[in-house]
């Protein structure tokens, strides 16, 4: 019969080289503007100058006449799609809002809304054609701070968006898309029993995901009509879902290739170019290829909200957390959907906590529409919550890990949003915390420690994968969801302990959408947790068919016949009457046992466990210029079983580093014109390597009892506690609470100066 | 104008080139001569991801101008592993886990080699500063800075 | 659009004069390639200056004077032990323009002609009493650094006219100079304020001479003769470096921009004409 992970060479849980590391570090791997076609045309997008306009007129004619321009679309090329939500990472979407996002239709809602885009025989000429279309653009109020957007009578950006989720149904449209709410027990009993409160306002903005790699897309359809599509995406399922949508296609007649992808984030969980290189290359009938430039990948492409959260929460004086209130705003950009649902939902996730209320509003203004981003909707409200933890921690003489420790969620805790947790590690990685040399070491004058606990859900889904055994016994893994960071090493681990095969005869590749059956993307970090359980799935499949094969060729019953320890053997009295039959020995004889040895494993994944950190921070605050140097960071995450160690580690490390820039200073700048003052990497300051010490990594492995091997997702939560352990930091080195991120130098020196914090 | 017709040395090769006066190193690098290990992540010097050579001297491709490079040597990451023997920072990159999506990789890889030509002995904060160039979202840049480390020792012992 | 790369100081200067579009001098290219490419400009001519050995050159001077190149990179002003020993604080200016791979092909000549008040190299070219030798139709002609710039990409340069070089005087004994940025990150942005120090001590150590020079805060790179009045005759005790942090702080005019406010910007600059002298004293004092 067939078993898991029974056969012993253990990759699982080791270092093993990534299967696609040599073409990653030679060059050769493909990434999505690294694919051409003959005859290809270059396709450029126009972009709204304005931040709110609506559109009266498009001409293209000029653009047309211009020698070497094959194509130019505008929103009469696209069908109008009626009102539907559909989710797209752990967000929602609207097909509504997809087709006016990718061109605009009415009205510009942003400034580098696309508005048309052509496809030329070069790029020289594609942009001199953008400058001969003339659009005829009405100017319209704009607003952009999230608070100002849902004052009455601010500039409306929708005629027909009315606030769901409020009774009675409002009869004027607003900013507000919705309103949404979570309640455990009784806040205002959990308050009166209070004997410490702490309420505060925080403000973060808006940060983009970063990824290094530009949106590319490279389209091609036939006359026929089938098209074909290779892209940088983490989806290539959902792009193809998107795409037929929006053309109007069969999804049969659509093959999307998705290309290694250079970071994504939550960010290429949409689409922007596809649609377009699609309308452009049917129109041209050739193929087209378009890729962003940096400044586009700002101005148009996702970055998650920048919001305003309210925090009140209560404790008893031993430090039990009674209640908790929170009012979280979120902007959502020009349409409606923003991370306020997750992040209302994970606020006080990580506490044990009897009352609970938690209010959270999607609001649009004139920015572009956000996407997912690492652990959406988190970090926000999650950063409010741990700042004020931190709080009632210092007003009750409380350490801040105990206190964290008295009110963690645990086994059968229940959480405010709605289930009961199963074994989860937050204790365990505040303990771990708690042991390490850093909390243990003394700081200096205008230093500072903080320390911040995480909390994300994450999911599994729709996964497909097939493990093909070839006739030389090596093995083709096949998965549908874009390796962004190791997924592929992390599979090949799980299929060769699976089916007892050396880790280098697997060779793992992501196939096409016509490879597979649906898959849904790489987010939500479920590619590892769902691919390792299909591969888990598909192997069994082989194990039990070698088994039957095996009965046939040793004329065994089944019951005398098992797959022990990576081999087919002979059990119980018949254990001696045949030689036990590797992969590699039936492969041999596939033909004659009854043809190809494939094992295909189809699965919705359950039992995605939440996946919890804490994180220690050690910085300096320079007092004359408020610049703050991060000295020394710890992570400690549980990671259930972590696959691949080494990729682990980088997820908490990377998460960790991306968290020091959205608490420091990324931020989106925008001038009064309502126009981004920053679309590039010299003024959105990501980390560079000079501003970051050394992340140390603790693995906690709880096991996540749902999964094969006790898998939990760990690439979102590492982002979700960086911001609160940073404030929290920033307190202890100069006794001043920061609620408002980023904490760039201007910020934190004003702040020095009015509370006389300074060194002389 | 007609194009420039430029001969120059890529990885040992000679090769000759038309190009417009507009055309970046990283435009004839990608688009002309199909070396596609050298990417765009920003194409203003800001990203690193298009590092190469140029005499020796670490630059970014998208700030150089293809008319400038005649008669000059150009290294870029296609030329780093000698025939199927990888360069020990590509080993190390490999064996440390110091890449994750791989997008930055080349352009970290050709950094810390012109580094490491440079000092074979770095510390912690001067790879840090030498790579600062060089953008990656995904690492947190702690395994990469342990890989040029750890490279940095195989080179020495030769 | 055009490119030439002319041998010679006067062929270089005839083609710019003679062109009809807008002509652009390209030295390292950091700028004006990144300008390029987002349409902020469009010439119709670029002339690059690398192949004119006169731009290349650093060489030191019989009366103990230096000669730089208008095309010279950051990286190889670092590799010039003896420049660096005399004056570190131009070099290390020099190499806070861009990261490593900047620093392979960014120049003086370039950071200068760029035309912001931001540039890192030019407060401590002020500061140096760098002398500009610009080449045009009419020959040659000198101008201090600080006149070169008027305001944000406004240069004092004529029709045809270009950097070829710079001058920095012979140096006394128990000289040295300095240069600080604000900048948010430790690399790779936009100095928020800039300043540059150069300064002589006597063998009291008592400060005899003094150039101050800030950037960021006004439209052009300022020479704050008030700044270095504070400072000299005084071996930069507490009272001399409130004088300055004071007269530097009077000079600024900042604007508030996305890389910092005016009230940050004022407060930072004499944080950092302090920091900055104290350094150039202690380098002094060593010299």
């Amino acid at each position: 019969m067939a078993e898991n992970g029974t056969n012993g060479h253990g990759y699982v849980g080791t270092r093993t080289i990534r299967p696609d590391g040599v073409d990653k570090v030679t060059g050769r791997a493909r990434f999505g503007a690294d694919f051409n076609l003959p005859g290809q045309l270059i396709g450029r997008v126009l972009r709204s100058p304005h931040p709110h306009a609506r559109i009266v007129a498009i001409d293209t004619s000029k653009a047309e006449a211009l020698p070497g321009v094959k194509a130019v679309i505008t929103r009469d090329d696209f069908a109008d799609q009626p009102s539907e939500f559909i989710p797209a990472g752990e967000m929602m979407m609207n097909y509504k809002d997809v087709v006016r996002n990718v061109l605009a239709r009415e009205k510009a809602l942003y400034e580098g809304h696309a508005v048309a885009a052509v496809a030329a025989t070069s790029a020289a000429i594609a942009r001199r054609a953008l400058k001969l279309i003339d659009v005829t653009y009405e100017v319209l109020p704009h607003v952009i701070d999230v608070v100002e957007a849902m004052r009455p009578g601010a500039p409306l950006l929708h005629d027909d968006l009315f606030t769901a989720g409020v009774e009675p149904k409002p009869d004027k449209p607003s900013n507000i898309a919705k309103r949404v709410e979570i309640t455990l027990g009784d806040v205002d009993a959990g308050f009166a029993k209070a004997d410490v409160i702490v309420e505060r306002e925080f403000k973060t903005a808006p940060v983009h995901q970063g990824y290094i790699e530009p949106h590319a897309a490279l389209a091609t359809v036939s006359e026929d009509g089938t098209a074909e599509l290779w892209c940088c995406t983490q989806g290539h399922y959902i792009v193809r879902a998107h795409c037929a949508r929006l053309l109007g296609l069969d999804i049969a007649k659509i093959r999307v290739t998705a290309s290694e992808i250079g970071g994504g984030f939550g960010g290429k969980t949409v689409v922007y170019l596809e649609p377009l290189a699609l309308a452009l290359s049917r129109k041209a009938k050739r193929p087209v290829k378009m890729v962003m430039s940096r400044e586009e990948v700002f101005k148009a492409s996702g970055p998650t909200s920048g919001a305003t959260v309210r925090v009140k929460m209560g404790a008893t004086k031993d430090g039990k957390f009674v209640a908790g209130f929170a009012e979280l705003k979120y902007q959502a950009g020009a349409f409606q959907g923003s991370p306020v649902q997750p992040g209302v939902m994970c606020a006080y996730a990580p506490y044990d906590m009897e009352n609970v209320k938690v209010i959270g509003y999607d609001v649009v203004s004139n920015r572009p529409k956000v996407a997912a981003y690492r652990a959406p909707g988190a970090p926000i409200s999650e950063f409010a919550v741990e700042s004020v933890v931190d709080e009632i921690a210092k007003k009750l003489g409380l350490d801040p890990i105990e206190l964290r420790m008295m009110n963690a969620a645990r086994e059968g805790t229940k959480a405010a949003y709605g289930p009961k947790f199963g074994p989860i590690g937050l204790e365990e990685t505040l303990n771990s915390i708690k042991k390490t040399e850093h909390w243990n070491t003394p700081l200096r004058k205008w230093q500072g420690r903080g320390v911040a606990s995480g909390f994300w859900f994450n999911i599994g889904g729709e996964t497909c994968v097939s493990l093909t055994v070839n006739e030389d016994g090596t093995v083709s893994l096949m998965a549908g969801t874009p390796d962004i960071g190791g997924l592929r090493a992390s599979l090949a681990a799980v299929a060769a302990d699976e089916l007892g095969v050396e880790y280098d005869k697997v060779r793992p590749i992501i196939g096409d959408t016509g490879s597979l059956g649906f898959n849904f993307l790489t987010g939500g970090s479920r590619s590892a947790f769902s691919g390792s359980m299909a591969i888990v799935e598909a192997a069994k499949q082989i194990k039990a068919d070698c088994c039957a094969r095996a009965c046939k060729l040793w004329d065994l019953k089944p019951e005398q016949v098992a797959w022990e320890r990576g081999r087919v053997r002979p059990i119980g009295d018949a254990a001696d009457k045949a030689k036990p039959m590797s992969i590699a020995d039936f492969a041999k004889v596939a033909g004659k046992t009854g043809g190809p040895i494939v094992g295909y494993g189809r699965l919705n994944a359950q039992g995605a466990g939440p996946s919890l950190g804490t994180h220690l921070v050690d910085l300096e605050v320079d007092p004359e210029t408020g610049r703050v140097t991060i000295l020394r960071y710890t992570v400690a995450q549980d990671a259930g079983k972590a696959l691949h160690p080494a990729y682990v580690e980088g997820q908490f490390q990377g998460g960790a580093v991306q968290g020091i820039g959205w608490a420091l200073n990324e931020e989106y700048v925008y001038g009064d014109d309502g126009k981004l003052q920053n679309a590039g990497f010299l003024d959105y300051r990501m980390p560079v390597a000079s501003d970051v010490p050394m992340i140390d990594a603790i693995l906690v492995e709880v096991a996540n009892p749902k999964h094969p091997y006790g898998v939990r997702g760990v690439g979102e939560t590492p982002i979700v506690p960086p911001l609160g352990a940073i404030a929290n930091a920033m307190e202890n080195a100069t006794g001043i609470r920061f609620t408002e991120l980023p904490m760039s130098p201007p910020k934190v020196l004003k702040a020095l100066r009015e509370k006389g914090v300074t060194a002389k | 104008m007609a194009k420039h017709h430029i001969e120059t040395t890529v990885n040992g090769d000679a090769v000759e080139f038309l190009c417009e006066t507009e055309e970046t190193l990283l435009d004839v690098l990608r688009d002309t001569l199909h070396l596609t290990g050298s990417k765009e992540g920003c194409a203003s010097g800001d990203c690193g991801a298009c590092s190469v050579t140029l005499d020796g001297r670490l630059v970014c491709a998208c700030l150089v101008l293809g008319c400038e490079v005649g008669g000059r040597r150009i290294e870029t990451i296609e030329g780093m592993a000698e025939g199927e023997a990888l360069h020990p920072l590509q080993t190390k990159f490999l064996e440390h886990a110091a890449l994750q999506c791989g997008i930055c990789t080349p352009g970290f890889l050709v950094a810390s080699r012109a580094l490491l030509e440079r000092n074979p002995n770095p510390s912690e904060t001067e790879i840090r500063y030498w790579l600062a160039g060089n953008l990656c979202r995904c690492t947190g840049y702690d395994k990469i800075v342990t890989a040029v480390k750890d490279a940095a020792v195989v080179m020495r012992k030769g | 659009m055009r490119y030439e790369a002319p041998e010679t100081v006067e062929r270089a200067s005839a083609l710019l004069a003679d062109s009809a579009g807008e002509a652009r001098i390209l030295a390292g290219g950091t700028d004006l390639l990144v300008q390029m490419r987002s349409d902020i400009v469009d010439p119709a001519l670029i002339v690059d200056i690398k192949r004119i050995a006169e731009t290349r050159w650093i060489t030191e001077e019989p009366g103990g004077g230096w000669r730089i190149g208008a095309a010279v990179t950051g990286a190889e002003l670092k590799e010039h032990a003896r420049l660096k020993q005399v004056w570190p604080g131009v070099v290390e200016a020099a190499n806070l323009i861009g990261s490593t791979q900047v620093q392979g092909r960014a120049t003086l000549g370039g950071n200068l002609c760029n035309g912001s008040p931001a540039a890192d190299s030019v407060p401590a070219l002020i500061a140096a009493g760098a002398v500009a030798t610009l080449a045009g139709p009419q020959g040659r002609r000198d101008l201090p650094v600080e006149d070169v710039m008027l305001g944000p990409r406004k240069l004092a340069l004529g029709k045809g006219e270009f950097v070829v070089s710079f001058g920095l005087p012979p140096r006394p004994p128990r000289s040295s100079d300095a240069y600080l940025r604000f900048i948010p990150r430790t690399e790779m942005d936009i100095a928020v304020v800039g300043a540059g120090v150069s300064l002589t001590v006597d063998a009291s150590g008592t400060i005899t001479e003094a150039r101050v020079s800030l950037g960021a805060v006004a439209p052009r790179v300022l020479l704050v003769r008030e700044a270095a009045a504070a400072i000299v005759g005084s071996r930069l005790d507490r009272v001399a470096q409130d004088r300055l942090e004071a007269a530097a702080r009077a000079a600024c005019t900042p604007i508030d921009d996305k890389r910092g406010t005016v009230e940050f910007r004022i407060q930072i600059a004499g944080v950092l004409a302090r920091r900055t002298a104290l350094i150039a004293l202690d380098r002094a004092r060593t010299q």
